[in-house]
């Protein structure tokens, strides 16, 4: 058991967990934007819950541990559900494989080039952080912050559901006046 | 290497620039709008892994809040899609060109 919590505190494992994830994360948000083998969209969200899933994981390894549960429980849970309800409700049919337009292509490339570039000059500037992280992001000390110094946007936040929840009534209903 | 900060930072960018192309080439909305959630989740794994390894909880609240957003968006972006299908009948951003010139 001893030997068990060093091999974890010293950090091999969690190098190798974090490649496992990182790797599984970009793998599966490859195949929701471009599925060499399928183009449903039932696929996308199946392979979108994935990519959430193997991201909770880098959550953990962040030690957000309430984000990763959070994430879970909403993203992979509540939002994808809304997803597949609509696909299906919707009765998408396969996309079929159209040309690549020029001008999308060209568009794409000059946008992530532009990130590509800020990123990299932010990564050659940057100082790389604290060296030995200790921070815990247990639900206590999340909790502790978000009703003492973030009591006001936690409310305007509630506020914000209740007005969606009345849009998306507005909206979904059969006749819109 | 030991992993830090930059490795977490660089899949944030890997994932938004993903999410980024699948906006722009994809032409279903509902793919479209699938990627947009993979950029706010590259979005939120950059602020997280910067909330731990500047030992500072505020990102973390920060992400709370984008992830609540998040779930209000997607409520009413879906059903301004089903909407715009019982209009149209079409979930195919090139079919949806009334607004053009």
């Amino acid at each position: 058991m001893e030997a068990l919590n060093n091999l974890l505190a010293g950090g091999a494992v969690q190098d190798v967990l974090f490649y496992v994830f990182a790797a599984l994360t970009l793998l599966c948000a490859v195949l929701v934007i471009a599925n060499p083998f399928s183009r449903s969209p039932v696929n996308s969200a199946m392979f979108l819950v994935l990519t959430i899933i193997s991201m909770s994981g880098l959550f953990v390894l962040l030690h957000a541990f309430f984000l990763a549960a959070v994430q879970i429980l909403v993203y992979a849970g509540a939002v994808m559900v809304l997803f597949l309800f609509v696909i299906m409700l919707l009765d998408l049919k396969e996309e079929a494989r159209r040309k690549i337009k020029f001008f999308g292509f060209i568009a794409g490339i000059i946008a992530v080039g532009g990130i590509a570039s800020a990123f990299f000059k932010t990564l050659a500037t940057a100082k790389g952080g604290a060296a030995e992280p200790t921070l815990e992001g247990d639900t206590i000390s999340l909790g502790k912050l978000l009703f003492t110094q973030y009591t006001l946007p936690f409310e305007i936040v509630s506020v914000l559901l209740l007005v969606a929840m009345v849009g998306v009534i507005l909206l979904s209903k059969k006749k819109l006046e | 290497m030991h992993v830090g900060l930059h490795h977490y930072l660089f899949v944030s960018f890997m994932l938004f620039s993903l999410g980024l192309l699948g906006v722009i080439l994809r032409r279903n909305l509902i793919v479209m709008y699938m990627s947009l959630e993979l950029m706010l989740n590259a979005a939120n794994l950059a602020l997280v892994s910067f909330s731990r390894f500047n030992n500072k909880l505020d990102g973390q609240v920060l992400v709370f809040f984008i992830i609540t957003v998040a779930a209000a968006e997607v409520a009413v972006g879906l059903a301004l899609i089903v909407a715009l299908y019982r209009k149209r009948q079409s979930a195919h951003v090139e079919d949806l060109t009334s607004m053009k010139l």
